[in-house]
């Protein structure tokens, strides 16, 4: 090994990289949870995709790139919410006719204006050099205001995703939750990328819950056991990425998935 | 005075009218079941009943002090529902959740009504088992008990036997009566079970090619809408 960790953590861009991760890592398995309940595991994939394109378009336009991306995600979040709650519409296929279309779009615009750049490249696999203090600040600021949110609505979050249609009857504002969720997820969707790139931010949404699911049975112990075990991942996988010089998201989703093959064996155990 | 008034009530699904000028009330303490065939709008009635769906005419009002978050529903089973991680117990408490507003936590007020329920439907030895693990009459009891959290006076139950075997239906069914009888709850029931209906309910509503027929369950007997549908 070339550097302890003391060393490792000496360097700027990996503080960055963990007071980035962690928190983001903490909102996307509390997110997750509810996302893959209610059926809406794509959500995080297309949002991410329409992401890159706003990322590409600002860009092109010399803007900071989250100043766009972040309102864009947030409002296309809302679009593909009411697409999956309209049953006319096929929820699946419209999540992904808007996120090739959102991808294609980032694409086409900057072969336009000069090709893939390094920061879109890292934003299309993750990066931990990218991040700038601004991004960290922001990030902070994001992540504590989406944690505050969930834990004051955690109950009502439960009684939406459980059943809807009871919640509605009783008079709960079930719309208004899903919204809730819709803006979180965007938010943090957003600040993953940066991490874990625009094609694996969703399974940092996804890995965590679907993990827990295999061995804990109250809605609780899995949102707490989701939210420890993605923290834990992303820690390693930054590390592993440091040290084996990979890229940090593939790196970070390769940990969760050895997480979920151990989980899958324990519950499997359990069941017996 | 009535509880529930329903005054001339069309109600449409994706622009066809599915019953019209439907009128009736319902007294505290009535049951009420709703039959009809697959498709005669049993299910649109019951969303509009819960204020999901709005008619296109006429009025569906609650009175006698009852106000929108007093509604008790267990409704037919989802998918989803079937394989969440949830404790019976964290089902029970969501039942209160309309009670404490927008305080984000349950209090101690929440805990106790969710366990008197739990004890009501002899389900609080399941308190802390998984929902999905349960047999299908368990998880109607425990939907039941988290309606009744929700409500002290009106029950609404959409089909709330589907794919329970007839012994577990039966016991469902007399536990739905005794809360009827000894608790003074309203019952609104859809359901295909005419002849359990009959035995059970005090008013019957029958909806049948955009016509219907409502009253108390003797005049449903000797009505020929009745006849044709209890021979089947």
């Amino acid at each position: 090994m070339e550097y302890s960790i003391s060393e490792m953590m000496s360097f700027t861009f990996m503080q960055r990289a963990m007071i980035v991760g962690v928190p983001v890592a903490l909102c996307a398995a509390l997110l997750g949870v509810s996302l893959i309940l209610k059926r809406y595991s794509m959500i995080g994939d297309g949002l991410s995709h329409v992401g890159f394109g706003a990322l590409a378009l600002a860009a092109a336009m010399n803007l900071a790139p989250l100043h766009v991306a972040i309102p864009v995600v947030i409002i296309s979040a809302f679009f593909l919410l009411r697409i999956s709650q309209n049953s006319k519409i096929n929820g699946d296929g419209a999540i992904a006719i808007v996120s090739s279309s959102a991808l294609a779009i980032g694409i086409v615009v900057t072969s336009l204006t000069g090709g893939l750049n390094t920061d879109l490249y890292s934003y299309l696999f993750g990066s931990i050099l990218a991040l700038s203090k601004e991004d960290v600040i922001l990030s902070l600021i994001l992540c504590a205001i989406v944690l505050f949110l969930y834990i004051f609505f955690y109950h009502k979050i439960f009684s939406v995703t459980f059943d809807e249609n009871f919640s509605l009857a009783t008079g709960t504002n079930a719309k208004a939750y899903n919204m809730v969720i819709a803006l979180l997820t965007a938010l943090t969707v957003v600040l993953g990328m940066q991490i874990m790139g625009t094609l694996l931010i969703s399974s940092l949404i996804i890995f965590p819950g679907l993990t827990a699911m295999r061995v804990f049975k109250s809605y609780r112990s899995v949102v707490l056991s989701a939210a420890v075990q993605s923290v834990i991942c992303v820690v390693v996988g930054l590390v592993l990425s440091f040290y084996m010089e990979t890229a940090s998201g593939a790196t970070i989703v390769c940990v969760n998935l050895a997480c979920f093959i151990l989980f899958s064996i324990v519950g499997a155990i359990k069941r017996r | 005075m009535a509880i529930l008034e329903c005054t001339d009530v069309t109600m449409s699904y994706e622009g066809v009218n599915v019953f019209e000028h439907l009128s009736f009330s319902l007294e505290r303490g009535d049951y009420l079941c709703i039959l009809g065939e697959n498709g005669s709008g049993k299910s649109t009635l019951m969303k509009g009943l819960l204020g999901l769906l709005k008619p296109s005419s006429g009025e569906i009002k609650y009175s006698d002090g009852l106000v929108k978050s007093e509604i008790g529903y267990l409704p037919q089973q989802s998918p989803v529902q079937r394989d969440f991680p949830a404790s019976v117990y964290e089902v029970v408490l969501s039942g209160t959740l309309n009670r404490k507003g927008l305080s984000p936590f349950y209090g101690r007020r929440e805990r106790k009504l969710a366990d008197d329920n739990l004890k009501r439907l002899s389900i609080t030895h399941l308190k802390n088992s998984c929902y999905r693990d349960l047999s299908g009459g368990q998880q109607q009891r425990v939907l039941l008990a988290r309606a009744l959290c929700a409500t002290k006076s009106l029950l609404l139950l959409d089909e709330p036997v589907t794919g329970l075997d007839p012994v577990v239906s039966a016991e469902f069914y007399g536990l739905i009566s005794e809360l009827n009888h000894d608790d003074k709850i309203t019952v609104i029931m859809v359901s295909h079970d005419v002849k359990q209906s009959v035995a059970a309910a005090t008013h019957i509503l029958h909806l049948e090619n955009k016509t219907c027929f409502f009253g108390m369950v003797d005049e449903y007997k000797k009505s020929s809408i009745s006849d044709q549908f209890m021979n089947k």
